[in-house]
């Protein structure tokens, strides 16, 4: 069943703090909440929480014959599991409009963006391929699912690492991790999606030329993003390369405000970025993936 | 004090035995009938063991009679209107149903509103009723429509708290600054107060200190106010 719309005063209230500069959580209005990361036994297995917002990625790799258009080729496939578990907005079986969106953002961000080397997927030409699955399971929506799901996803592939394979002639042997050490996937880079919110400030001045510039807050939690006048998703990399710019409707941006999200969205995925390292080194260490 | 699952037999025997939220009696062909939990949780009497109880802790409300709630209008229904108070089925409320209310002077409630009411109403196949004026002096009481202010989510022990009169937390509150607050057992509480920044200050404690997420003692909370300069 659909929750209703917020009420008459949830949403002034939402609006007279955001004057104030004030979130209803305590953060600033351009403070992500704390990621935690939390990594499964198997490699390539993450749930990612910001907040009450929690997705889990799994990675999964096997040998397959390659598109017969594309023989040097490996094959990359995302599933995005959007249940009313995550929230009773979402409805089982017909996926809705928020669903399907989610869906291909992710698709663009993650593999048609080409943060995955393709052609590193390759075992023999035109014969043996890697085909990896990414399943993307949305468990809690707090606000914000698609950043968390963008982040678990690229995480997982960072962290996932597949067996090694000795091709001699035809001949194809995987080897056991624990016979060889897992390789890592080869990431051309990695991008992260951050959501912006805007929101229409009410007009108080009486000079029509002077237009105050909307409010922006980055990562939304679930009742500002349902208030919002506008939202605007950004998937960058630390290497300051725009994969992905999303904004579909909403208030329209002057382009200095435009830049000025996008210059935020830099440091943040700057940050995100040696985070997300550090985690994933850590982890690897700890399962002791390989023996030096 | 010991835990119960649903279905065990329950020990409760008093010649007025009053048996509360979680215990029903066993409805199978038996000469006296069994007590029986349909909850999980702690099971707790009181002093002279004639009122049985399960104690626990969920976030789903199930409308039980006299109960008190904050609403939110979603649509009109002929002379009165659909509430959603968070059950498995929207609330309706008469038109009527107010202090000195008559066919030509009616309360005029919008769409998205939020409303203080009483439960007048509840069985588990009906859609509940609700009122909003006291059942037995028939004035408002405090009910009826809730004007500015926020509404925070909670969990039903933590409204069950916050109506307790020595829990610690309002008077806390009420303390640093002067709040207005109707807790609705529905696990929505409606807090009022003239800053934002105290509002938020009350939202973010009482989710702080709910049983659910976070669980701060006093002392806690008494810090967590003080980083917030308040």
């Amino acid at each position: 069943m659909r929750p209703p719309s917020p009420s008459i005063p949830e949403k002034e209230f939402l609006l007279t703090t955001l004057e104030q500069s004030l979130r209803l959580d305590g953060r600033g209005l351009i403070e992500m909440r704390p990621l935690e990361l939390s990594f499964g036994s198997d490699l390539g297995c993450v749930e990612c929480a910001l907040g009450n917002t929690r997705v889990l990625a799994q990675v999964d790799a096997k040998m397959v014959r390659p598109l017969p258009e594309r023989p040097f080729e490996g094959i990359i496939t995302i599933h995005s599991e959007i249940s009313p578990m995550a929230s009773p907005e979402f409805e089982s079986g017909r996926p809705g409009e928020e669903e399907v969106a989610l869906a291909r953002m992710l698709d663009k961000v993650l593999r048609r963006s080409d943060a995955v080397d393709r052609e590193a997927l390759c075992i023999l030409a035109g014969q043996r391929v890697w085909h990896l699955r990414l399943t993307i399971h949305c468990l809690s929506d707090a606000g914000n699912l698609l950043d968390c799901a963008c982040l678990a996803g690229i995480i997982a592939l960072r962290h996932f690492r597949r067996p090694e394979v000795e091709v001699l002639g035809d001949e194809v042997t995987i080897h056991p991790p624990t016979s060889r050490a897992p390789v890592a996937l080869a990431l051309h880079h990695a991008p992260f999606c951050l959501t912006f919110a805007f929101f229409r400030p009410s007009s108080t001045s009486t000079n029509t030329s002077s237009i105050t510039p909307p409010i922006s807050l980055l990562d939304p939690s679930q009742l500002e993003q349902r208030l919002a006048s506008g939202t605007l998703s950004l998937a960058l990399n630390a290497q300051r390369e725009l994969c992905v710019v999303h904004k579909a409707g909403g208030i329209p941006l002057a382009p200095e405000e435009l830049l000025s999200a996008v210059e935020v969205a830099v440091r943040k995925a700057k940050e995100l970025d040696t985070l997300v390292e550090a985690r994933v080194k850590e982890d690897w260490l700890r399962k002791k993936v390989e023996v030096r | 004090m010991s835990v119960v699952l649903p279905g065990e037999s329950v020990p409760a025997q008093h010649v007025n035995l009053k048996l509360g939220p979680g215990l029903q009696y066993s409805s199978g062909t038996e000469e006296v009938p069994r007590v029986l939990a349909t909850r999980a949780g702690t099971l707790e009497h009181s002093a002279n063991r004639s009122k049985w109880w399960v104690e626990s802790n969920a976030r789903r409300y199930v409308p039980a009679s006299q109960e008190f709630v904050v609403g939110q209008v979603t649509g009109r229904q002929g002379e009165g209107w659909r509430v959603d108070i968070g059950s498995a089925h929207n609330a309706s409320l008469d038109g009527l149903a107010f202090e000195g209310a008559s066919r030509r002077n009616r309360p005029n409630l919008k769409v998205g509103s939020l409303i203080y009411a009483r439960v007048s109403l509840a069985h588990k196949d009906m859609e509940p009723e609700l009122e909003c004026f006291d059942a037995q002096t028939r004035k408002a009481e405090g009910f009826g429509e809730l004007k500015g202010g926020f509404v925070v989510r909670c969990s039903l022990k933590m409204s069950r708290n916050l109506l307790d009169p020595s829990h610690f937390l309002l008077p806390l509150l009420g303390s640093r600054f002067p709040l207005d607050a109707a807790v609705g057992m529905n696990g929505r509480v409606w807090i009022s107060s003239k800053e934002p920044k105290h509002t938020i200050a009350a939202a973010r404690s009482i989710e702080a200190a709910d049983p659910d997420g976070g669980g701060m003692d006093q002392v806690a909370v008494k810090k967590f106010l003080n980083a917030l300069d308040l």
